[in-house]
């Protein structure tokens, strides 16, 4: 279990606990955290699990897998700092992950 | 006004095998899709994917699974109607009239909403200046190419879809690529060809930006475009192009007076009936404790939905449950010869 916060665009903080193995998507979703919609529903098959990660937490990440900056391109403002959170696994390195949520997702 | 016992929304597999299933007790439907095509995710997410846990097949792609669905519902000759969207429906007389964007009109006891996460629409620029515009020089699709002779054209985004129309306009026009990163997801020999044109001076191509804002009063005159270190660039163009692939909308179903929670209908087990009588709900777009978004679970849902959508249907008859393997009313419904 590890401790990430979720900021929305509109700067609201959202600290839950997320067990680790799950994805930072489903730690949003089962904390019913507004603003990460999922709709594929973690098949990095649509691009609406889109969140920021400044670059402090950013390198810490697992790397994206193949096929993620091609799903990033249709998702809502990306930028280099851009990750879909459905494909950022929990684990202990990642305690105190602060994720930045876009405007929208879609 | 077309007259039918159930009309289905969605022909992805959860739509087709309840189709099937009305099929099996004797049923007809009419079925409805805003893509033009048959098949939903499976065949514009993920057609060459395999899939690993679909009963009794070790393996398929999407768009096997698609093909077998519709040979399986071939015997019913059902309808479809593609490229529509169900946009109104009022109640009448314990029926409901559905009216569609191309202004099709139906009449039925049941509808079965079998929408998945809603219908695909291509993803607009986020650029609220380009609203005047869309429609007119701000396209998310070509319908007719020859508008663009001899004209400056900007075209956004890194797949497929942009880099054919890219090079394919470039005989003709004035073209400049714009991709927000180095790498193009387009077919290798397309992003090659690029590269041919982009050395021959034929096309522009600009890594690295996204669109800031577009510039015209009545009539589009430039686009303007940045990078992340914030620095921009104008582009003069008569019209622009965005490619950013497609995304999931519930639509109009949203004003049907139907509960929704994040998404999803709520419905019961027993059939999948939502809060509207003859209103039923399937596959992903429908929720219960303990729903999975897989696509067996649709094709239970979509197989007891049938059987909810009998008595309204069929008032004054009583459903019997008969197996395929013996049933000889449902052998002559598929045609088959004993």
């Amino acid at each position: 279990m590890v401790k990430i916060k979720y900021i929305e665009h509109n700067s609201k903080e959202h600290e839950v606990d997320v067990a680790n193995g799950l994805s930072v998507m489903e730690g949003a979703v089962q904390n019913d955290i507004p603003g990460i919609d999922a709709d594929c529903g973690g098949g990095m098959a649509c691009a609406t699990c889109h969140v920021y990660v400044k670059e402090d937490w950013f390198n810490k990440l697992p790397e994206k897998s193949e096929g993620e900056d091609d799903m990033l391109d249709q998702a809502y403002k990306p930028n280099s700092s851009s990750r879909l959170s459905c494909q950022i696994t929990v684990s202990d390195k990642l305690d105190g992950l602060v994720v930045h949520l876009p405007e929208k997702q879609v | 006004m077309i007259d039918t016992d159930v009309l289905i929304v969605g022909a992805g597999p959860t739509g087709l095998f309840c189709a099937h299933q009305l099929g099996i007790i004797g049923l007809k439907c009419e079925i409805v899709d805003n893509l033009d095509k048959i098949g939903g995710q499976c065949i514009e997410l993920y057609p060459d994917k395999p899939i690993y846990d679909i009963p009794a097949i070790p393996e398929c792609t999407g768009e096997e699974l698609t093909n077998n669905l519709i040979e399986q519902i071939k015997p019913f000759n059902f309808n479809f109607h593609l490229s529509d969207r169900v946009q109104e429906m009022k109640n009448e007389n314990e029926k409901w009239i559905v009216k569609t964007l191309k202004g099709k009109e139906f009449l039925t006891p049941n509808i079965v909403i079998a929408g998945g996460v809603g219908s695909f629409e291509p993803r607009k620029f986020p650029t609220k200046n380009c609203e005047k515009f869309e429609g007119k020089s701000i396209l998310y699709s070509i319908k007719d190419k020859s508008i663009f002779k001899n004209k400056k054209v900007v075209i956004f985004g890194g797949g497929d879809s942009a880099l054919d129309w890219a090079i394919e306009l470039s005989n003709n026009s004035k073209i400049s690529l714009v991709h927000r990163r180095d790498e193009f997801r387009g077919a290798p020999a397309s992003v090659e060809r690029l590269k041919e044109l982009q050395n021959e001076k034929k096309l522009d191509v600009f890594t690295g930006y996204s669109i800031k804002d577009v510039i015209g009063n009545s009539s589009l005159e430039s686009v303007e475009i940045k990078n992340e270190e914030g620095q921009s660039k104008k582009i003069n163009a008569d019209y622009v192009l965005g490619f950013f692939g497609l995304i999931m909308q519930l639509g109009p179903i949203l004003d049907w007076g139907l509960n929704v929670d994040k998404k999803t209908i709520p419905v019961n087990t027993e059939n999948f009936e939502t809060n509207k009588k003859g209103i039923f709900a399937i596959g992903d777009i429908c929720y219960y404790p303990g729903k999975l978004k897989l696509i067996l679970s649709g094709f239970h849902e979509g197989a007891l939905a049938a059987r909810g959508c009998f008595k309204y249907a069929r008032p004054d008859e009583k459903y019997r449950f008969e197996f395929t393997t013996s049933s000889k009313n449902v052998k002559d419904r598929l045609g088959v010869k004993e």
